[in-house]
C-alpha cells in the first residue's frame, strides 16, 4: 500500500497541516466555547474554502441547466459540469469518461448496479457474494435483489482482527456468484481489503465485481484500471466535496448492455408514446436535472486532493492512525476494535462499562466530534458481541494534538463514570 | 461543565452502574421489547399486573448510562401504582423530557426523583435514550409487544 517509510515520513513531514487547516472555514468554529476538535470525517468531511467558493460561483457566475440550452449560461454550466466528469475519470484513473456516471452518493451508485446490472443477470438460484465488513448500503440493496429474485446473499467473514478471511472468500465464490461486492475500506474499523485480490478471485469465478470506495477515496489512490473491477462508487461529501454527489465509475461494455435505471429527461435519445431510445453512455443513466453546482464543486474538490497530493494526505494520516492507536492503546479500559494490519484513517473503539454514547455525549461537551453508534454496520458490531463503539476518523487536517484532546477526554469520561 | 453534570446526577450515574430491578420476570402478565434503531440499544420491560395495580416491573437490555438509568428509575417508580397511575406518569415524564421548558418545569415537581432526567431537555439526541424503557412500558401495557423511539 505505501510505497516506502521512509518516503512516507518524508512526505508526511512536508505537510503544512496548520497551512491546510486554515483553508477550512469551520475549523475556526468553537463548540461549547472549546475549538472544533472534527474527528468525524468518516461520517463526512469538512470542505476547504476552493470547494465552498467553487459552489458560490456557479450560482453567482455560470448557473443554468446542463445539456439543454443553446444559451450561453447553458454552454458554461454544461462544460463545467462535463469537467468535472474528467476530473472524476482522473482521480479514479479510468479510461473514459464515459465510464463516469453522476449520482447522489455511493448508496445510489450501489442501489443503480443492484437494479440495473443486478436484476437483469441475477437469478434463481444465483448468489452475490459481500464481505462480513460491509455498510449497510452494501448489504440492503442486495438483499432486496435476492429477495425478488430466489438468490443468495453470502458473507465472507472476518477475523478477530477484522480482516477478511480470503480463504473462506474464496471458498464463498462458486460457478453461481452472479456478483462480488466488497468496500474497499471499512468504515466501521477503517480495515482496507486487497481489492485487487478479490477481483481477481471474483473474475476468475466468473462474476462481476463491485467496490464500494466510499472510505477509500479520501485516503488511498483509487486507480480502477489497477484493481480490474467492473464497478466503483464513491460519494463526493466524504471527499472535502459537497453531499448529494457521488460518482459510479462503471466497463463502458457493461453500461452498454445494462438497461437504464431511472427514466426521464437527459437519459434518452428520442421518445415517442410508442417507444423511447436511451441516450448514450453516461447520460443513460444520467436522468432528470442533476445536482449541477454540487458536481462541479466536487470537480473542485477533487481538484484540490490531487494538488495536494493523496500519497502526502496518505502519509499524514498514517501518521496520525500510528500515534493514535499507541496513544488510546495505552489507556486502560480502553480496545480498539479493528486492528487489521492495513488500515485507514479508522480508531473505533470501546471503554470498559461505559456506553459510547455516553462517551460522545462528554466528549462533545469538550468540543470533540466523534461518531458513536454502529456506524450503519450492523452485522460488524455483532460479529465483535458489541452494540456499537466510538470511532474516531482522521483527515488531512487533523492534528496529534487534537488526537491528545481525544485521549484527555476519554480521561475525562473515565473519571465520570469510572 | 455544568449542563453535564445536570444530565448525569449523581443519581442517574448510581442507577446505571447499578440498576435495580434489572431481571427477567418468569410470571410477567405484560411484556415488551423496545428497541432504538439510532444507536442499537435493546430493552426488555416486564410488568406484572393484579386486578388493576403493578405489583412487579423489571426490565433488561444493554444501553448507555441514560437510557439503564431511565430503565431502572421507572421500576422503582411504578411498583404499587395502578394501570391509570401509570399512564399519567407516562405522560408527565413525557413532557419533561419533551416539552417546552416551562411545562417541563411545571411537571417535574409531580415526578419526584424522576425530576433528574430535567437535563436530558438540553441534549435533544439524548431524549430517546431517557424515553426508550417508558415507551416499551407503555407498548407492554397496551399489549403490543414491540415499541420502538421512532
Amino acid at each position: 500500500m505505501s510505497p516506502s517509510a521512509p518516503h512516507d515520513a518524508a512526505l508526511a513531514a512536508a505537510w503544512d497541516v496548520e497551512a491546510v487547516r486554515r483553508e477550512f472555514p469551520i475549523l475556526a468554529e468553537t463548540v461549547n466555547g472549546k475549538p472544533l476538535v472534527y474527528l468525524d470525517s468518516a461520517a463526512s468531511a469538512q470542505k476547504p474554502r476552493a470547494v465552498i467558493d467553487r459552489e458560490r460561483e456557479v450560482y453567482e457566475h455560470l448557473y443554468a441547466n446542463v445539456h439543454r440550452g443553446v444559451h450561453r449560461l447553458s454552454q458554461l454550466a454544461s462544460d463545467a459540469y462535463e469537467r468535472a466528469r474528467g476530473a472524476v475519470r482522473g482521480f479514479l484513473n479510468a479510461a473514459d469518461t464515459r465510464e463516469i456516471v453522476f449520482v447522489r452518493g455511493t448508496t445510489e451508485a450501489i442501489n443503480l448496479v443492484a437494479q440495473s446490472y443486478g436484476r437483469r443477470h441475477v437469478g434463481a438460484g444465483d448468489e452475490v457474494l459481500v464481505t462480513g465488513l460491509e455498510h449497510h448500503s452494501n448489504i440492503v440493496p442486495w438483499q432486496l435483489l435476492c429477495e425478488e429474485k430466489g438468490a443468495h446473499l453470502r458473507v465472507a467473514p472476518i477475523d478477530d482482527a477484522g480482516t477478511v478471511d480470503l480463504a473462506a472468500f474464496e471458498r464463498l465464490l462458486t460457478p453461481r456468484t452472479r456478483v462480488v461486492s466488497v468496500s474497499h475500506v471499512s468504515n466501521a474499523l477503517g480495515t482496507v481489503n486487497p481489492v485487487r485480490r478479490m477481483t481477481e478471485l471474483g473474475h476468475a469465478a466468473g462474476a462481476v465485481v463491485m467496490v464500494d470506495g466510499a472510505q477509500a477515496a479520501p485516503h488511498l489512490g483509487v486507480d480502477v484500471r489497477a484493481i480490474g473491477c467492473d464497478f466503483y462508487a464513491f460519494s463526493g461529501h466524504k471527499v472535502y466535496g459537497p453531499s448529494g454527489i457521488g460518482a459510479l465509475f462503471g466497463r463502458a461494455e457493461l453500461l452498454e448492455a445494462m438497461p437504464p435505471w431511472q427514466g426521464g429527461g437527459d437519459m434518452i435519445a428520442s421518445v415517442t408514446f410508442e417507444k423511447s431510445t436511451w441516450n448514450e453512455l453516461p447520460f443513460k443513466f444520467e436522468a432528470g436535472t442533476p445536482n449541477i453546482a454540487g458536481t462541479i464543486a466536487l470537480g473542485a474538490a477533487l481538484d484540490w486532493v490531487e494538488a495536494r497530493g493523496l500519497a502526502a494526505i496518505a502519509a499524514h494520516e498514517a501518521g496520525l492512525l500510528r500515534y493514535g492507536t499507541e496513544l488510546l492503546s495505552s489507556i486502560p479500559g480502553l480496545r480498539i476494535v479493528g486492528t487489521a494490519a492495513e488500515k485507514a484513517s479508522v480508531l473505533s473503539f470501546v471503554l470498559d462499562g461505559i456506553h459510547p454514547h455516553d462517551v460522545g455525549t462528554v466528549l462533545d461537551h469538550d468540543g470533540i466530534a466523534v461518531r458513536t453508534g454502529h456506524h450503519c454496520a450492523q452485522p460488524v458490531m455483532d460479529r465483535f458481541g458489541i452494540p456499537a463503539t466510538t470511532r474516531a476518523s482522521l483527515a488531512c487536517f487533523n492534528t496529534r494534538e487534537e488526537i491528545d484532546a481525544l485521549a484527555q477526554g476519554i480521561g475525562r469520561v473515565q473519571e465520570m463514570f469510572g | 461543565m455544568n449542563e453535564l453534570r445536570e444530565l448525569y446526577q449523581e443519581v442517574i450515574l448510581d442507577h446505571s452502574k447499578r440498576p435495580r430491578n434489572k431481571r427477567a420476570m418468569e410470571d410477567a402478565s405484560h411484556l415488551a421489547v423496545g428497541h432504538n434503531p439510532l444507536c442499537g440499544d435493546r430493552a426488555t420491560v416486564y410488568l406484572h399486573v393484579e386486578g388493576d395495580v403493578v405489583t412487579d416491573v423489571s426490565f433488561e437490555g444493554s444501553g448507555c448510562s441514560i437510557s439503564t438509568a431511565s430503565a431502572s428509575m421507572m421500576t422503582d417508580a411504578l411498583k404499587g401504582k395502578t394501570v391509570a397511575e401509570v399512564k399519567a406518569l407516562f405522560e408527565r415524564f413525557h413532557d419533561l423530557v419533551t416539552a417546552d421548558p416551562s411545562r417541563a418545569a411545571e411537571v417535574a415537581p409531580e415526578l419526584g426523583k424522576l425530576a433528574v432526567f430535567q437535563g436530558v431537555h438540553e441534549f435533544p439526541v439524548r431524549v430517546k435514550c431517557a424515553s426508550l424503557a417508558w415507551h416499551t412500558m407503555k407498548a407492554a401495557l397496551e399489549g403490543g409487544g414491540k415499541a420502538t423511539t421512532e
